[in-house]
């Protein structure tokens, strides 16, 4: 095969990185206003590994797939400035609410009809909910083979692929057939910057919402170039169950959310005398904190 | 996430000034690309934004990869193996990350796969990169020797080699030689022609060269027999892909450690002659080492803002006697004075920028179609200042980076004399700065001719002549006063009508044009932007002192004290 068809997964989230005071509500929810929107970073990583098999095989294609509000629109534009070849981004208000078994619901129905998927690479885990849980389900959900904490492609050929495999005690290296799904640790390579040519050509690039609400002074740029224009996929364009959709498809319940400090208890002053350091590894010993 | 262009909105500043606006208008010929290359500026707020998002893309690769490779790779080096330079690990993977993010070739043309940026942004770019480690800012920035390719080159050989500097081929300029430093007239390196192989061919050696395996070179050489000065030689394109040339062996430097400085030994390497026999060090040279020192100016404004940012750190952090040591006027007085020095600096920067992209640009535009009268005007004028300011520049901020750089150690006190901190590395890289592409001492000579014929008073009177808000005024009045004096002191040393004593005041002179240049602009600089206040109030009670120094030596100096400071061979 020279060529893959390579669908990646991306989601917009808080920049959870850079808490400051006012980053929780006084409810415990997150305050979104004030944490800027990023590229969920292990999607980053993600797209790293889509990017380089399109370095080896050219003539594959990425597309970027993205759930969320319309100014997730950023997560497509982010990946055309990278090398992504497009995007869709699946926004509506049915969506809203949505818990991972939902949002993988949606995004498999619109992987359904994107179609002739050979590879989909998702990070594995978005750093607002660290669940972890979209990427294997979207694996069941298309009843995908499906490898998760990939650290390297180390070959892919013809119709099968060898990865290798971060867990916690080591190392393994996976060869599995295509079509599956991967999901990427942090631990893999970061994603290359923007590219200058892409980011001047991609920054006008624009689903219909924001062409319609901004006061653009381009139109005619997307009459003459389809491929500025960002598609945005609707409940009304993949077949679904309203039933499996949003809030009412979302089986998890928040019962309430609390505010947890992680305190340092009171400290403890060990000398330097062999006895103190004695005591010390006898009571660490003794707590498993080592050994 | 360290974002070395968002966190200094100084440079961005430089992108709004008023020129800007004809740059790029004359850059983009009125905007008539984006019919053809789909990523050209709309309009000029489009360009601007998008010099803006690239240099977004160079700050965030300088912050995040560029420096945090630095000292690994001035632990490192380079090494040859098999004739040829390997980068140290470090040097690699920069290379890797810009030539991704496309940032190679940016002042190229589209045509040629470039990203077509006047100089300004291009020389912004070179600012972080130099902020973040100047020694591999040598390696980046040598893409400037394309423009010579692009301005004096063939048709085909531009075909050839411009698009591939901008997939991140690296270049070189072969101009040293072990007897021809300064004095290049002295190249020996000889192109003969070969009738059998129809092509040049070169033999020799040069010396110091950096980046001398680089993919691309530009070589000066020696193409007519016989003949013992400039006007026998010429410029040749030598291709990496051919072959001929070794490395020899790498210097080891006190700086810069991570560029090769490479000697060369040339054997029958094939070489492609550029423009016109003879004319390779009058005319080629000439503005490769324009762009050059301005490459070099803008590498010494990178050091200055590296040396004072490290020192800012550490003073906040350092305690002794009970506080923070940026509390003792010693030290605040050392650290406002080094920051005005840099904004000094970097003002001047981008003012030559500016000249030297209105005179280019109209240039290749008299390439395409011929210029009205007030455009050649407009040309010869910038060009005329590009010519005068491009030395200045380069030596006043490679001297200003040498002086930030011992300050910065200074503030660290015996911490700075260690390894353990960047200044250490900072105050090793900055030294060349003054040395090569001509040393201080050289620019002079070149800056001198600005004063002589009054070209830079002329300027001066330009700066003074704009309006500005009236609780800046008394620092105009200085100015005046200075300018006074300044005009005082030229005319008393070219009354004499004696070389050598003109000579002996240059460097003073150059540098009272220089105080009074740097701080007009710093004025109206603040005059658009508050955030120069503190500078240009500093940097004026300097300049001041300076300027009042070297009047009074000048004003008591005599054609015969010139026998008490000769010296016998």
């Amino acid at each position: 095969m020279k060529a893959y068809n390579i669908i990646v997964l991306a989601k917009q989230v808080p920049d959870t990185r850079n808490v400051g005071k006012d980053a929780m509500k006084a409810d415990g929810t997150i305050n979104r206003a004030v944490l800027a929107a990023i590229f969920n970073p292990e999607d980053l990583n993600a797209l790293e590994q889509a990017l380089r098999i399109k370095d080896e095989f050219p003539e594959s294609k990425i597309n970027i797939l993205t759930m969320g509000p319309g100014r997730a629109a950023d997560i497509i534009r982010e990946g055309l400035y990278r090398g992504a070849d497009g995007g869709i981004l699946l926004t509506d208000r049915a969506f809203a609410g949505s818990d991972t078994l939902a949002t993988s619901y949606a995004i498999g129905q619109a992987l359904k009809k994107m179609g002739n998927i050979d590879i989909i690479i998702a990070g594995r885990q978005a750093i607002d909910g660290d669940t972890a849980q979209v990427g294997p389900q979207v694996a069941e959900k298309l009843n995908l083979l499906q490898i998760t904490y990939v650290e390297e492609i180390i070959e892919l050929k013809d119709k099968s692929i060898t990865v290798k495999r971060r867990l916690e005690n080591g190392v393994e290296t996976v060869k599995c057939p295509l079509p599956l799904v991967i999901t990427v640790n942090g631990s893999a390579p970061d994603c290359r910057a923007r590219n200058a040519k892409r980011l001047m050509k991609y920054k006008h690039a624009k689903t219909v919402t924001e062409l319609q609400k901004e006061n653009e002074d381009y139109t005619h740029l997307y009459n003459d170039r389809p491929d500025l224009n960002i598609q945005e996929w609707t409940v009304n364009d993949i077949e679904t169950e309203a039933s499996q959709l949003g809030l009412t498809g979302s089986p998890t319940k928040v019962k309430s959310i609390e505010n947890v400090v992680l305190q340092a208890k009171d400290s403890k002053v060990i000398s330097s005398s062999d006895s103190d350091i004695e005591e010390m590894m006898v009571e660490l010993l003794q707590s498993h904190t080592i050994g | 996430m360290a974002n070395y262009y968002n966190d200094n909105s100084e440079l961005k500043f430089h992108l709004s000034h008023p020129l800007m606006q004809e740059i790029v208008r004359l850059k983009e010929r009125n905007f008539s690309f984006k019919e053809e290359f789909d990523f050209a500026p709309l309009d000029h707020e489009d360009a601007i934004d998008s010099y803006d998002r690239v240099l977004e893309v160079v700050g965030e690769i300088c912050g995040n990869i560029v420096a945090e490779n630095a000292e690994s790779i001035d632990a490192e080096g380079p090494e040859v193996i098999d004739g040829h330079v390997k980068y140290a690990r470090g040097t690699e993977e920069n290379i890797k990350a810009l030539r991704q993010a496309g940032l190679m070739g940016m002042s190229l043309p589209y045509k040629y796969d470039g990203l077509n940026f006047p100089i300004v942004p291009y020389i912004m770019a070179a600012d972080i990169v130099s902020r973040a480690d100047a020694g591999f800012v040598n390696i980046w920035g040598l893409q400037d020797c394309a423009e010579t390719i692009n301005e004096f080159a063939s048709e085909e050989q531009k075909q050839k080699y411009l698009p591939r500097v901008c997939a991140g081929d690296t270049m070189a300029m072969d101009l040293t030689e072990p007897d021809a430093g300064s004095d290049l007239q002295a190249v020996q390196l000889k192109a003969t022609w070969s009738e059998e192989k129809q092509t040049w061919l070169l033999n020799g050696v040069k010396r110091f060269i950096t980046n001398g395996d680089g993919e691309i070179s530009l070589v000066l050489a020696r193409s007519e027999p016989g003949t013992k000065d400039g006007r026998g030689l010429s410029m040749f394109i030598y291709d990496k892909l051919d072959g001929g040339v070794t490395v020899r062996r790498i210097e080891h430097k006190m700086g810069i450690i991570g560029s090769p400085t490479c000697e060369l030994v040339f054997k029958d390497a094939p070489g492609e002659l550029v423009g016109s026999r003879k004319m390779g060090l009058i005319k080629y040279v000439m503005a490769l080492m324009n762009g050059a020192r301005l490459g070099i100016a803008a590498q010494s404004v990178g050091l200055c803002e590296a040396a004072y940012r490290e020192s800012i750190i550490y003073a906040k952090e350092r305690m002794q006697f009970g506080k923070a040591i940026i509390k003792f006027p010693a030290v605040y007085e050392m650290l406002t004075n080094m920051k005005a020095k840099l904004d000094a600096s970097r003002t001047l920067l981008y003012e030559t920028a500016r000249f030297v992209d209105m005179y280019k640009t109209y240039m290749h535009i008299a390439e395409e179609r011929k210029l009205e009268k007030e455009e050649r005007d407009e040309m010869k004028k910038y060009q005329r200042l590009a010519d005068i300011y491009t030395p200045l520049v380069k030596g006043m901020a490679s001297e200003y980076s040498n002086q930030l750089a011992y300050d910065a150690v200074q503030i660290h006190g015996g911490s700075g004399f260690m390894k353990d901190y960047p200044v250490e590395r900072i105050y090793r890289d900055a030294r060349i700065t003054s040395i090569y592409e001509g040393t201080t001492q050289l620019q002079v000579v070149a800056a001198i001719r600005g004063v002589t014929t009054g070209a830079y008073l002329n300027q001066i009177r330009v700066y003074e002549a704009k309006q500005v808000s009236p609780q800046l005024e008394y620092l105009k009045r200085t100015l005046i006063i200075l300018t006074e004096d300044y005009e005082q002191a030229v005319k008393q040393v070219t009354a004499t009508n004696d070389n050598e004593f003109i000579d002996f005041h240059a460097r003073r002179l150059v540098e009272m044009a220089g105080h009074i240049i740097m701080s007009y602009l710093l004025l109206l600089d603040t005059n658009r932007d508050e955030m120069f206040m503190k500078s240009t109030k500093n940097y004026i009670k300097f300049a001041k002192a300076e300027i009042k120094a070297h009047a009074e030596y000048i004003r008591t100096s005599e054609l015969s004290d010139l026998g008490d400071f000769k010296m016998e061979l």
